[in-house]
């Protein structure tokens, strides 16, 4: 029996189809490379690696993740960097060991890592904990800490939200409302209150090399044993780990804590941008293709349009700055805020700017993919409708943008891939390195365009080259990164499962 | 080079000249150019009610140009240049007062190759109806049924109204594209080679079809097909390099042809 299928074309010979399946199988290659250095780089970062004891030749100790090797600078051996922390105790977090010295490496159970809102993390050993239950050593010490660490973060959860949901809002309303004066004491004494609970007691940890510690336990936020962990137990932190960095705020100069407030300004300022950008250029599109005089201006127009899109970003910036920023956004300010100048308000980058910095940056790619897209519709489509009695304006509402709805998608999700990882025009036009505040709240109105926000691709940047241990912040870089491509991913997943809705509603287009 | 030059109305055959009261379409010396190229010179026919007439030509005759210049296609190329006079029922197609909808409601077409649009079959038909509005669904279910009815496929479509226009076969997709136009009643259907693109029972099928739909309408016919022309049509017109060179009654026209160069092309001796 013959197989139904597509008819296959004749075989081509030589050496062109090895060199074009070739550059397929590199090109994918080089993206798997891409993404799992990203993955394993990033989410490995999150693992709980274990803790090894190193015991020197020469008697001293020293307790460190092993992060990689290399060859010693007159290749006489090699040497292996490990991330030992304490920076309080030793003014750096990284040693380098040579393999030669190593006299033995061990990984004993009882071996604590505390992560600390200062100094770092640290590593050692837990002697005691003191609060004002008492004190207790040894492994009851550790049991203690547990319950001790439960119950402070159901405390400083309580603070939080109470600062940001009720005493933020509370101050904004002083001025005009007379009994938020006395809604803000009680929440306040309630904070102090809460804050006295938090404060107090405090840790006893040792080093390996014996050097003691006292360490306040607010301060404490949260506590592991690496080497004493199962691997459920590990995947248990790890997956933690992952949900802390999506979900909170970053810590320590953006060296440490999660990415949130900048995963959401990412997804923000791009569904803005398309919100702006998908009706001009549909629009756009439609006036060249369809209602302009097919002449040598029209010609003219989409040459220039075409060029549009080979303009470099940072040129868009400027422009934003100069004319949205300094120019709308400072008569805006004159005009409407002008109780609050000399301070700004949409003088200054923002949300707004960049949205619509961005939008003007991937014109021309949702222009150019509506006209591809007008251009395929076939003219017996058009001359159908009109010998129905249909206006021009009915024939294409009716049929031609609806058959063109997916072109049109596809090309919002070709600026959403570009806008999402734009940098260089929003350092001029809004992004901030720190914003902790996501421009959605539940204050009118609700979305504050004229706030700066946070974006993935800028925290890149800033991580990388502005900490001030770059070490150490290169797993959150590449973790940040993969967040990046993930959240481009999805949004053009979303567009693409769009299209798919549409043309299996409207039909797919003839292919040219 | 022409023996018979225009502007004299009768372009050498006989055209015949039907009373006025039974006349569907008059036109009036028209001629049309696209840019530089002449597409139809002085062109003068009348198309009388309720019957078929069939436009015969070699290719680029400009039959089909005549065609579109009825329900004014041509009005979207911007290139194209038109005098003379087309008259539909007395009245002036390019009169201002004329709404160029309305004219082409009232002019239907058919094209050569089907062109549904991308939606179920139920709102192809109602397509035309919903663009005049104010029609309640019940009416808009008997209408639809009725133009299915009309153009013969009501039986084949009938439990499938809801599914895609493409899927139908060419043959169902062009006696779709009938009943779409059938269904805002025109006064006059324009075939353009409506069969070329079917196989030929599709063909026997819509040219059935257009037998029948005379009774309620005028039809005009384009096409390349001699025997087709000769099985459905009324009346014949031959025409060559824009140019109409001999009108008839088809029996006339296909059987006794006054000029040579209609005979020549009738039995295929002209290259």
């Amino acid at each position: 029996m013959i197989g139904l299928g597509r008819a296959r074309p004749p075989r081509i010979e030589g050496i062109l189809p090895w060199l074009a399946a070739g550059s397929v199988a590199l090109s994918l290659l080089m993206l798997a490379g891409l993404l799992s250095l990203l993955a394993v780089r990033g989410m490995g970062h999150f693992w709980p690696a274990p803790l090894t004891l190193v015991t020197l030749d020469d008697g001293r100790q020293l307790a460190g993740q092993a992060v990689r090797e290399e060859r010693l600078p007159d290749a006489a051996g090699r040497e292996r960097l490990y991330l030992t922390a304490n920076r309080d105790l030793d003014g750096a977090i990284w040693t380098w060991v040579d393999l030669e010295v190593i006299a033995e490496e061990s990984r004993p159970r009882d071996l604590v890592v505390v992560e600390r809102t200062r100094w770092g993390t640290f590593q050692g050993r837990l002697l005691a904990l003191e609060n004002d239950e008492g004190r207790v050593e040894g492994e009851a010490a550790w049991m203690a800490l547990q319950a001790h660490l439960e119950e402070l973060a159901v405390l400083r959860a309580e603070r939080d939200r109470l600062r940001d949901d009720v005493v933020v809002p509370l101050v904004k309303r002083l001025a005009r409302d007379p009994r938020a004066e006395s809604e803000l004491a009680r929440a306040s004494a309630r904070i102090h209150e809460l804050q006295a609970r938090i404060t107090g007691g405090s840790l006893l940890l040792e080093s390996v090399d014996g050097r003691r510690l006292e360490q306040p336990l607010e301060q404490v936020l949260r506590a592991w044993r690496p080497n004493a962990m199962s691997p459920p137990a590990k995947m248990a932190a790890w997956s933690h780990g992952v949900w802390r960095f999506l979900a909170e705020g970053p810590r320590a100069a953006n060296s440490a804590g999660g990415v949130w407030p900048a995963i959401f300004g990412t997804v923000l300022m791009v569904l803005l941008m398309s919100v702006v950008v998908t009706p001009f250029g549909v629009l756009a599109g439609i006036y060249l293709n369809e209602v302009a005089h097919q002449g040598r201006l029209t010609h003219l127009v989409r040459i220039a349009v075409r060029n549009l899109a080979g303009v470099p970003s940072i040129v868009y910036g400027v422009f934003g700055l100069g004319v949205f920023v300094y120019g709308i956004g400072g008569s805006l300010d004159e005009w409407f805020f002008a109780d609050r100048l000399p301070s700004p308000t949409f003088g200054t980058g923002g949300l707004l700017w960049a949205s619509l910095t961005l939008a003007l940056l991937t014109l021309p790619v949702v222009i150019v993919a509506t006209e591809e897209g007008l251009a395929r519709v076939p003219d017996n489509q058009r001359e159908g409708a009109l010998a129905l009695g249909a206006t021009r304006v009915e024939m294409l509402t009716r049929v031609v943008l609806p058959m063109t709805a997916p072109a049109m998608l596809t090309g919002v999700i070709l600026a959403v891939a570009r806008a999402a990882g734009e940098v260089a025009p929003l350092m001029l036009v809004g992004v901030a390195k720190l914003a902790p505040q996501v421009p959605v709240d539940g204050e009118f109105p609700f979305i504050h365009l004229e706030r700066k926000f946070m974006h993935l691709g800028y925290h890149i940047y800033d991580v990388a080259f502005h900490g001030d241990d770059v070490q150490a912040a290169l797993p959150l870089v590449y973790a940040t990164a993969l967040l990046l491509v993930l959240v481009i991913l999805v949004l053009n997943l979303t567009a693409i499962f769009l299209r798919h809705h549409l043309r299996a509603r409207h039909g797919a287009l003839p292919r040219r | 080079m022409s023996v018979f030059s225009s502007p004299r109305p009768v372009a050498g055959g006989p055209i015949i000249d039907f009373n006025p009261a039974d006349c569907c379409l008059e036109i009036e010396r028209l001629s049309l150019a696209y840019g530089e190229t002449s597409a139809l010179r002085e062109l003068t026919l009348r198309v009388p009610r309720h019957r078929v007439t069939a436009f015969i030509g070699p290719s680029g005759c400009g039959k089909s140009t005549l065609l579109r210049a009825l329900n004014r296609l041509h009005d979207l190329n911007d290139d194209v240049r038109l005098s003379g006079r087309i008259r539909l029922e007395g009245q002036d197609i390019h009169d201002p007062e004329v709404e160029v909808a309305e004219l082409r409601r009232r002019v239907g077409m058919v094209f050569q190759a089907p062109n549904p649009f991308p939606m179920s079959i139920y709102d192809n038909v109602a397509f035309g109806l919903r663009l005049q509005g104010g029609i309640r669904k019940r009416q808009l279910d008997d209408i639809v049924e009725w133009a299915l009815r009309s153009s013969a496929l009501w039986d084949e479509v009938k439990d499938r109204l809801k599914s895609s226009a493409w899927a139908l076969s060419g043959g169902q997709q062009q006696r779709l594209v009938i009943a779409r136009t059938l269904a805002v009643r025109p006064e006059v259907l324009l075939l353009d080679e409506p069969a070329s693109a079917l196989d030929p029972i599709s063909t026997l099928k819509i040219e059935e079809l257009i037998r029948n739909l005379k009774s309620q309408l005028t039809l005009v016919l384009v096409t390349h097909n001699m025997q087709q022309a000769a099985r459905v049509s009324d009346y014949t017109a031959f025409l060559q390099e824009g140019e109409l060179v001999e009108y008839g009654t088809t029996d006339t026209l296909f059987t006794n042809p006054r000029l040579a160069r209609t005979e020549n092309y009738i039995t295929g001796r002209m290259a």
